[in-house]
Formats: C-alpha cells, sequence, structure tokens
C-alpha cells in the first residue's frame, strides 16, 4: 500500500459518507422483512443468522415468502440461488478493480457486496481515487451490520402482531415484489421476460402442485429474455458502457 | 424476553445454511472466474432477466387468479410504483387490497 497510515480513518469515513443514504434507505426493508419472518414463524435468532449469512435482500424476501411448515427446503434454496446468480456478473465486474488490496480485503469485499456497497465501490474505483482498505471499512462494515441488526429488530416486533390478514398482510409480499419490478423495468426489452414469466406461472399455479410455478415461470421469463434479440442488444450495449466507464 | 427469540429449528437452519452456501458459491464464482467466464450475449441477457422473472413469477398468483381485489390492487400498486418510492407504493397497494376486499 502506498497510503499514509493516517488516511486510513479519513478513507473510511468517506467510505461512510458516499454509503450513508442507502444504508438509511436499507434499513426500513431490513424492519419490514423481520416483521414479515415472523409471520411465517421464523424466530428472531432465525432471522439475524439469514441475513448475516446471505445477505442478500431479494432472496431473503423471496425465500421469506416461499417459507412454510414444512419448509421447502430445495425450492429455497434453488430459487436464491437462481435470484443470486446475478452477482456472477457483478464479482466479474469487481474483480478488475481489487488488485492493488490486501488479500483479506478483497475476499471481504466479494463475500458481503451488496446492489449497493457494489455501486458505491465500482463508482469509486472506475471515476474516483480508487479503493483502498479504509475505504472499504467505512462502506461495507455499518451496511452489513444494519441488516441483521433491523432483521432482528423487526422480527421481535413482528411477533407481537396477532391477526396480520386484517391489515392486508399477506399482500405486501405482492406490492413489494411489483415495485421491484418497477424498478428492473428497463423499457420495451423487460416485456418479454414479464409477460412470459406471468403467463407461465399463472398457468403453473392453476395446474401444477406446491411451488413448481415459480420455476415454470422464471424458467420462462428468463428463455424470453435470452431470445429476445432486442433485449440481448440492449444488455450488450450496457455493458460496454460499464467496461468504458 | 419471550424464549422463542432463540428458538431454532433445524429444518430451518438448514435451510438458511442452504442458502448461504450458494450465494457465496455465486459470489465468488464470477470474481474468480474473470477472464475465463465473462457472460455476455444471450447468457448476460438470460442472467438480467432471472430477477424480474422470477419476480413476477411469484405474485402471478396473487395478482392475477385471486380475485378482483387482488388484481385491481395489484394494478394500482404497479401505478404507483411508476412515481413512487418502492415502500410508499407498497403501501398504497396493501392499502387498496385491504378496501377492495371489503368492497368487492
Amino acid at each position: 500500500m502506498t497510503q499514509h497510515p493516517a488516511s486510513f480513518a479519513a478513507d473510511a469515513r468517506q467510505g461512510f459518507i458516499d454509503i450513508f443514504p442507502l444504508l438509511l434507505g436499507a434499513i426500513p426493508f431490513a424492519l419490514l422483512l423481520g416483521a414479515l419472518a415472523a409471520q411465517k414463524g421464523l424466530s428472531p435468532l432465525e432471522m439475524g443468522l439469514m441475513s448475516a449469512l446471505v445477505f442478500a435482500g431479494g432472496s431473503q424476501f423471496i425465500a421469506v415468502d416461499m417459507w412454510a411448515s414444512p419448509v421447502p427446503i430445495l425450492a429455497i434454496v434453488a430459487a436464491t440461488l437462481m435470484v443470486n446468480a446475478r452477482h456472477l456478473l457483478m464479482g466479474a465486474a469487481l474483480a478488475p478493480h481489487l488488485g492493488g488490496l490486501p488479500r483479506g480485503v478483497r475476499l471481504g469485499y466479494i463475500a458481503i457486496h451488496a446492489d449497493e456497497t457494489w455501486a458505491v465501490g465500482l463508482k469509486r474505483a472506475t471515476r474516483g481515487p480508487g479503493l483502498t482498505p479504509g475505504y472499504l471499512a467505512g462502506m461495507l462494515i455499518p451496511f452489513y451490520l444494519q441488516w441483521p441488526i433491523g432483521g432482528v429488530i423487526g422480527c421481535v416486533f413482528g411477533g407481537l402482531v396477532t391477526d396480520p390478514a386484517r391489515f392486508g398482510a399477506d399482500f405486501v409480499f405482492t406490492a413489494m415484489f411489483l415495485c421491484l419490478v418497477v424498478g428492473l423495468w428497463r423499457g420495451r426489452t423487460s416485456a418479454p421476460p414479464v409477460a412470459a414469466a406471468a403467463v407461465a406461472a399463472t398457468l403453473g399455479y392453476l395446474y401444477l402442485p406446491g411451488v413448481w410455478y415459480v420455476f415454470l415461470g422464471a424458467l420462462a421469463g428468463t428463455l424470453a429474455g435470452a431470445l429476445d434479440p432486442a433485449g440481448v442488444k440492449a444488455v450488450a450495449a450496457r455493458e460496454g458502457r460499464v467496461h468504458a466507464g | 424476553m419471550p424464549a422463542d427469540v432463540f428458538a431454532l429449528d433445524p429444518a430451518n437452519l438448514a435451510t438458511i445454511l442452504g442458502m448461504a452456501a450458494v450465494t457465496l458459491i455465486v459470489r465468488f464464482a464470477g470474481y474468480l472466474t474473470v477472464g475465463r467466464l465473462q457472460p455476455r450475449g444471450r447468457l448476460a441477457a438470460a442472467l438480467e432477466s432471472v430477477p424480474p422473472a422470477v419476480l413476477t413469477s411469484l405474485v402471478a398468483p396473487m395478482a392475477l387468479a385471486t380475485g378482483p381485489a387482488e388484481s385491481l390492487a395489484a394494478a394500482l400498486t404497479v401505478l404507483a410504483a411508476w412515481r413512487l418510492p418502492v415502500l410508499a407504493a407498497a403501501a398504497i397497494g396493501v392499502g387498496a387490497v385491504v378496501l377492495l376486499r371489503m368492497v368487492l
């Protein structure tokens, strides 16, 4: 490392400042996830363990939605793998920028990057002064810690609500996931995957047992995305921009 | 504190560990194979389609095959989500389903 030792604290402060608005934005989701998990019968300890070990919000909301008794373990693990497969791309995008960092810092960043810390770190690496251990510590550690802490708090208080259906709690997942789909919408190229998934999942729900409709819909949507020439072209164009950026 | 704060069901723990394992694998696989595996073209488009496809699949039964109150509330949620932050739009959708279930 070439930095002056005193710059660790300054870098850490800058990392914290850069992630802070996103950290504040994530806390309500941590609380909500915990509250929903409580309604599915997960204990605060189980919620905290899941958030600390998995640390991937989207997949955790999906897992908690699928949680039942007995727990469909293979279906949940498979769904987690599918949803988190995008980390393949994210880890690959980080790799070229981590060269100068100590091994422990590199592996730590890969192990606990979230969409938020990935984006902020990549911006600093490509358009800023680059990544340092201090910067990553100041950014990653607070953002990591809020997730299990918020989840446990939400789970403790969510367990106190006795009649969730009266408040439309069974619709919370539907409403949130619809909002996330809107957030992921990238114009016309998003239509084929979403439409194919909607049709296939509805048919699967009506005619297949258990949670197979999730996989049928996911498969149809993914294939539609891969087979749509306009979608492939759009991804290639975006990738080009990232690499050039 | 109630005792069940620390409840740990073996099946739940196994599921959590399974989720953690596959997530760590994809995190490190992309990092370690960079240069050898650079998803491009169809594979990149497929990977990018997975999150919206899974999310859409999860909401489809409630949004399309449960009842008019749920379908209408789902449509309202989508409209709200174009303008508002996620939590605000989701709150509107949940409020709408509560009201619509009373009316319809």
